[in-house]
């Protein structure tokens, strides 16, 4: 047996004795596990599961060791996967830490911070948040104005964050503030800051889905230590860019169904909610709109897998995360669209009786996607960076 | 799973591109169509292609073939595309080179694969009987007379086929005029044949097709390729080879529009500006690039498909065709209207691009075609 092939073995061994029956089942609303000071469990086997997997390294299988990580190779990694998705295993832990702040913290940070902040994001005891847009800095990010002051010992924060993803829910936020207001880009520095402080403060926006995941954030007098600067001062940007194309990722492949929960395809829900004659679709119009949207999917799915295999093999194009950041949020858009037109008023319910739940909650999404293409840089921002940086065409 | 090019490949997709740009340039197409030519394929370039064996490229070795397999095929597809080179190969090599590899007695196949390899022949497939791709409604009929069956029937848009030597005609043996079987394949040689008459048709491309009618044409009983009523168990698997070779030639062309209009945004000045520099062609520009993306993607893991002989070949047929005949009116459209007044000129090859693309995208099924195969072949 090849190393690899023992390391399945061991592995699949070890997810059938540790993994938890209620974590084979689909994700239920409210169960996930986002770790964190404030983490409520509504399921204790979440619990369970997060913390065995932490505790071989595994909510961040390919990290390195010394951080806590699982040191796992591509290839070890891609056995883990495999094996989870064989037994239905539930993702063990979500977390903005493990896909946006810690990469760029791998990247960028000094060993101290590494060693400080990496571990508990494995371990998922520290949940964080990202202090990125303002209320005058959207697509134009690089005009924000929060101030950040050097006052020796620590630094003096004061300014509004907003859009700020489960702020109310959140341990710690990195930050992009200005350090220097005599530049633009230049004039940016990526801080950390522990939100249990009376400078800290935050209000959930309640959005047109009626729920309430983004808030607002009040930085008034909020102080972090200088060791809390990350890279050098003046120099967040180059951060920030770096961790949009793994935020820009992790929404792009939203595209592929996985923002609307599993389940029968939309070509099933047509036959249901329409009829069929035939074994086909009943309405000709509705069939035809489900195979484009099908084979868009297909083409999308295709394009990500050959943009990995060229990665793999030290090619392709490097602006391809605007590229599917563009064409994966916008085809989810249509598909919730599509989705909603299939249901006909069984898609347009607000709560209560009349509706299944999966119906409701196709509902709430199809709201919810509406946003996929303004966070993360907006649609046109994205067609913006492939015709400057991937076309080369002049501003 | 390959979607990304070995070293074997790269290097063929080099000498390709090299090739088509150095010797069938666009300008070689231009002259067929200016002088007439009756061919309508330049027949030395064939013989170079031939030397260089890309006719031979999906020939078995034994049958002097170079056996480099579909993907291969691909990428000379599409470097052809890019310079609207007018050859054979979709006919000879496409079509009827699978459907005698698949279907060929072995005296058919020592008989056709090695000239098809070397060159020496061209073939077409006489399928088309209306104005749309509807391959198994086959009304031109074949009846049984002793050791011979005679043909009647008029067939259409039969690439290449008034220079074809040799002709694999579908024609009906039994069944009802839509069943896929009581199809049967003939092959039929062209010369000193009774009965048999074919009139070229001159189509926007400037291309070969042909209308070949049969007036009661004979033909042995040993020329029938596959079996007899079984001819769509031979033609619907070489009718996918040939709907992705397309697709590979329109992602040549595709690239190449895009490529063209993208230095055009770049050099054109209006306001006193590169009009790439105007946000609202940027947007669009940067929309054909995701496009012309997702194309390279599907033909690829089409051809891959053919080359691993998976189950999903027809679907992934149906994908790649679709998505680039819908591609490629997008792109030449957009292409054109950006080039403003010059790119509705002759003279600009722009619009050769755009009146190539519209056949190419009708020819053997257009997006309607096979985005309803793509869903029955998923049973919706």
């Amino acid at each position: 047996m090849d190393a690899l092939e023992k390391f399945r073995a061991e592995t699949r061994e070890w997810l059938e004795a540790n993994c938890p029956a209620s974590m084979r089942t689909p994700m239920k609303e409210g169960e996930e596990p986002w770790g964190g000071r404030k983490a409520v469990w509504k399921n204790p086997d979440s619990k369970i599961w997060m913390e065995r997997m932490a505790e071989r390294g595994w909510t961040a299988p390919t990290w390195p060791k010394e951080y806590g990580g699982g040191g796992l190779t591509k290839e070890e990694n891609m056995v883990l996967q495999q094996e989870m998705r064989r037994i239905h295993a539930r993702t063990p832990l979500m977390s903005f830490g493990l896909w946006m702040l810690g990469p760029a913290l791998l990247e960028f940070a000094n060993e101290e911070q590494k060693k400080e902040h990496i571990p508990p994001i494995v371990r998922g005891e520290i949940r964080w948040c990202q202090g990125y847009s303002e209320p005058g800095a959207g697509s134009d990010l690089a005009g924000l104005q929060t101030k950040c002051e050097d006052k020796g010992d620590h630094y003096l924060v004061n300014g509004q964050k907003i859009w700020t993803s489960y702020a109310d829910k959140a341990d710690w936020i990195f930050c992009l503030v200005r350090t220097d207001t005599s530049k633009k880009h230049e004039g940016i520095s990526f801080l950390l800051i522990d939100m249990d402080q009376p400078g800290v403060e935050t209000r959930p926006i309640t959005m047109i889905s009626g729920a309430s995941p983004f808030c607002e954030t009040f930085l008034t007098d909020a102080k972090a230590p200088k060791k809390n600067l990350v890279g050098e001062l003046n120099k967040g940007w180059t951060i920030a860019k770096r961790l949009l194309q793994h935020e820009r990722a992790m929404i792009s492949g939203m595209g592929l169904g996985g923002g609307g929960g599993a389940g029968p395809g939309i070509e099933q829900a047509a036959k249901d909610y329409i009829g069929e004659e035939n074994g086909r679709i009943a309405d000709p119009s509705v069939r035809d709109k489900i195979v484009r949207q099908k084979m868009d999917s297909q083409a999308f799915a295709l394009t990500m897998r050959r943009s990995a295999e060229e990665a793999k093999a030290g090619q392709g194009p490097g602006a391809a995360s605007s590229m599917f950041k563009y064409y994966g949020t916008e085809l989810n858009k249509r598909r919730y669209e599509l989705l909603l037109e299939v249901m006909g008023i069984q898609g347009l319910g607000w709560e209560g009786e009349g509706f299944s739940e999966d119906e409701l909650t196709t509902t709430r999404a199809w709201l919810r996607s509406k946003g996929n293409s303004i966070e993360g840089g907006t649609s046109e921002v994205q067609l913006n960076v492939i015709a400057k940086r991937v076309l080369e065409l002049p501003e | 799973m390959a979607l990304v090019l070995n070293e074997e490949q790269a290097l063929l997709k080099e000498t390709a591109e090299q090739f088509f740009q150095e010797k069938v340039p666009v300008a070689n197409f231009r002259k067929l169509r200016d002088s007439k030519d009756e061919n309508g394929y330049d027949t030395a370039v064939w013989r170079e292609i031939a030397n260089l064996g890309f006719a031979g490229i999906m020939v078995p070795e034994q049958y002097g073939g170079t056996d480099f397999g579909p993907v291969g095929l691909g990428l000379v597809l599409e470097q052809a595309g890019r310079t609207l080179a007018a050859t054979p190969l979709i006919s000879t090599v496409l079509l009827a080179g699978s459907a005698i590899q698949q279907g060929g007695t072995s005296a058919q196949r020592q008989k056709y694969l090695p000239l098809i390899a070397s060159g020496e022949i061209v073939m077409a497939l006489a399928l088309e009987e209306g104005a749309h791709h509807n391959p198994c409604a086959i009304a031109t009929k074949a009846e049984a007379a002793g050791d011979n069956f005679k043909i009647t029937g008029k067939k259409v848009f039969v690439l290449d086929g008034h220079v074809a030597d040799v002709l694999i005609v579908a024609a009906r043996t039994s069944g009802g005029p839509k069943d896929t079987s009581g199809i049967t394949l003939f092959l039929v040689d062209t010369k000193n044949t009774d009965g048999l008459k074919i009139t070229r048709t001159h189509m926007a491309d400037h291309r070969n097709a042909a209308i070949v009618e049969f007036d009661g044409v004979s033909v042995p009983a040993a020329n029938v390729l596959g079996s007899v009523d079984g001819g769509w168990d031979v033609l619907e698997p070489a009718l996918d080879i040939g709907r992705i070779g397309i697709a590979a030639e329109t992602l040549g062309l595709i690239q190449q529009v895009f490529d063209t209009t993208v230095d055009y945004l770049k050099e054109r000045k209006q306001f006193g500006k590169v009009i790439g520099s105007f946000q609202a062609l940027q947007h669009r520009a940067a929309e054909l690039f995701c496009e012309v993306e997702l194309c390279r993607s599907v033909v690829l893991e089409a051809l891959s498909a053919v080359e691993e002989r998976r189950n999903d070949v027809p679907k992934l047929a149906s994908l790649a065709k679709a998505r680039l005949a819908e591609a490629s009116r997008l792109i030449t459209n957009e292409g054109l209207q950006m080039h403003g007044g010059i790119g509705m000129t002759d003279e600009y090859d722009i619009g050769l691009f755009m009146k190539r693309a519209r056949v190419a995208a009708a020819t053997l099924g257009d997006a309607n075609f096979h985005r309803n195969r793509y869903a029955e072949l998923d049973d919706y």
